[in-house]
């Protein structure tokens, strides 16, 4: 393990981000943080800016306008930058596959870490997710 | 104009954002440290919803409207039902309208938590947002037991809705309701009591009934200035006519104002879900009806979402399928607002103003300013006008 991703495992700072989503996903991240869930126990907190971020979330279809911000966001981060797809949205399109709008899914414009499916997914799979992904990255 | 606007520092808010809701993006014309002008850029959220809608059955489209929005993902099928039923001329079973005010109502408690909630980080009152969120978990409870999910439950169908509320869980309901009101009695005393709350918030962005009327604004924001417009009296609809509430109005159009109107309407949601839960308890019945073709012709529908007037327009030819869907959402009105809130309010308030008309607020993530005269640019983001907001809360603070 090098020693990047040895630091980069203790306390992982998230940016979020949405490319046309229905919010709802977005709200099931933000509940992770109240009294019931309290990620930030874990030392996770979300953070501003995509230079301080050690994992982006990343909801929504990603519509055609956001495309380009979205890779733009992407070079910002710093790496290793782990990539998360939450939500149906950015994992395939979901429900809005078929339209005009549709720049996404994610992985075909950024690398992907992992996917957390669901609409929206719960805020204990997102949890689950994450845990899977600091195994993954031991 | 454009040749004054140029002499302004620019301040644009967007279009990522970094706690949650669609990216949009505004352009502030800063004066020092006033805002003279507003401009607003959307599409960054756009997902062809009213094309794919066309190209879907009736009844996958109830979820589809769903998503447009996952904090009103009860008021787009809401009032896409309303519209097709209208269309149909069909009646809906008591007991289905008795479940959907009820599933209504529960959303208007906890897109209103949020807001406080959120209203309350961005003033640097985190306790206000933890305490928010942490009451708004009993009613996603509450829509897990009913329902089966968190958000998009799913329960609307054309003609009724599509699980009922068994009688076992009504218990489970009672208990959990009752516990909400003793904790949202507590929380809106310590918002509205609070005196550092109130000079932060009265007097800032204020909205007179000119305005409103002006921008045509709907829902809270409307109500918060005295316009008492609620589809639910005005055009009463499923179970409305049947029960007990009053429209909650404030006199201001203040930020302070759009805050009481919103916690005590939750009050007044949580008296129509005891009396809708009263009138179903024990009684029995239909929950759909049978609907088989659409015939040709137009619909429309409304429903009072948690921030406005919804409104669906649908027409049939005939086919399984609409040929047009029109969806009006009420922060589509109130957004333009901003052009009189924030005109003559400092920075430091915006981010505070941008919230009190819940809209898709959080759009607010890379904020630069640019000063065109000197050509000096100097970004901001966010977080710096969250900064800023709740500086001036300390300041407060420490004066009074
Ligand atoms: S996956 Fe579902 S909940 Fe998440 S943004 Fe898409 S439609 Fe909304």
């Amino acid at each position: 393990m090098s020693l990047k991703i040895k630091a980069l495992k203790k306390s992982l700072w998230v940016y979020h981000m949405s490319g046309g989503s229905c919010n709802n996903c977005d709200i099931e991240i933000l509940a992770c943080l109240d009294p019931r869930f309290d990620i930030e126990r874990f030392g996770m907190t979300l953070v501003g800016s995509p230079r301080h971020a050690d994992v982006l979330l990343c909801t929504g279809i990603i519509n055609k306008k956001c495309v380009e911000r979205v890779k733009e966001v992407y070079a910002q981060t710093a790496k290793p930058c782990v990539v998360v797809a939450i939500g149906a949205c950015s994992c395939s399109g979901g429900i809005f596959r078929d339209g005009y709008q549709m720049g996404g899914p994610l992985d075909k414009l950024i690398p992907v870490d992992i996917y957390i499916p669901g609409c929206p997914p719960k805020p204990e799979a997102m949890i689950a997710g994450i845990v899977k992904l600091l195994e993954k990255l031991k | 104009m454009a040749e004054d606007k140029k002499k302004k520092v620019i301040v644009p808010i967007g279009p990522y954002h970094p706690l949650l809701e669609e990216p949009e993006f505004f352009a502030l014309y800063c004066d020092g440290e006033k805002v003279v002008d507003v401009d607003w850029q959307a599409g960054y959220n756009h997902r062809a919803i009213e094309k794919l809608s066309e190209a879907k059955h009736w009844d996958q489209v109830t979820f589809l409207v769903e998503r447009i929005c996952g904090i009103c993902s009860t008021s787009h099928p809401f009032a896409y039902c309303n519209a097709v039923e209208d269309l149909l001329g069909a009646s809906v079973p008591e007991r289905a309208r008795y479940i959907r005010c009820i599933i209504g109502e529960l959303e208007r408690i906890h897109s209103h938590l949020l807001w406080v909630g959120l209203a309350g980080h961005f003033l640097g009152y985190n306790t206000v947002f933890m305490w928010a969120w942490k009451y708004r978990e009993p009613v996603l409870d509450m829509f897990e037991i009913i329902t089966g999910n968190r958000n998009h439950y799913a329960m609307f169908k054309i003609g009724g809705v599509r699980r009922n509320i068994e009688e076992e869980d009504m218990p489970a309901l009672r208990r959990v309701l009752k516990g909400l009101k003793v904790q949202l009695e507590m929380l809106t005393h310590a918002v509205l009591d609070d005196p550092v709350l109130g000079a932060r918030l009265k007097g800032v962005g204020v909205l007179t009934k000119e305005h409103i009327k002006n921008f045509g604004a709907v829902g809270p924001v409307a109500r918060a200035s005295g316009i008492g417009g609620d589809i639910r009296k005005d055009d009463p609809y499923a179970a409305y006519p049947m029960l007990d509430f009053k429209v909650i109005t404030a006199e201001h159009g203040d930020v302070f104002d759009k805050a009481v109107v919103r916690l005590l309407e939750m009050f007044e949601s949580i008296k129509i879900i005891e009396q809708s839960l009263d009138a179903i308890e024990g009684k029995g019945g239909d929950i759909q009806t049978e609907i088989r073709d659409i015939p040709p012709g137009e619909g429309i529908g409304r429903h009072e979402a948690p921030r406005g007037e919804c409104f669906h327009y649908i027409k049939s030819d005939g086919t399984n399928r609409p040929v047009r869907h029109k969806i009006r959402a009420p922060s589509y009105t109130n957004i333009p607002t901003f052009k009189a809130s924030c005109i003559g309010q400092m920075i430091p308030d915006v981010a505070i103003i941008l919230a009190g008309v819940d809209p898709c607020y959080c759009c607010t993530e890379r904020v630069a300013v640019y000063d065109a005269g000197n050509k000096k640019k100097q970004m901001y983001d966010f977080s710096r006008l969250v900064e800023m907001s709740r500086q001036k809360t300390e300041k407060i603070k420490k004066e009074i």
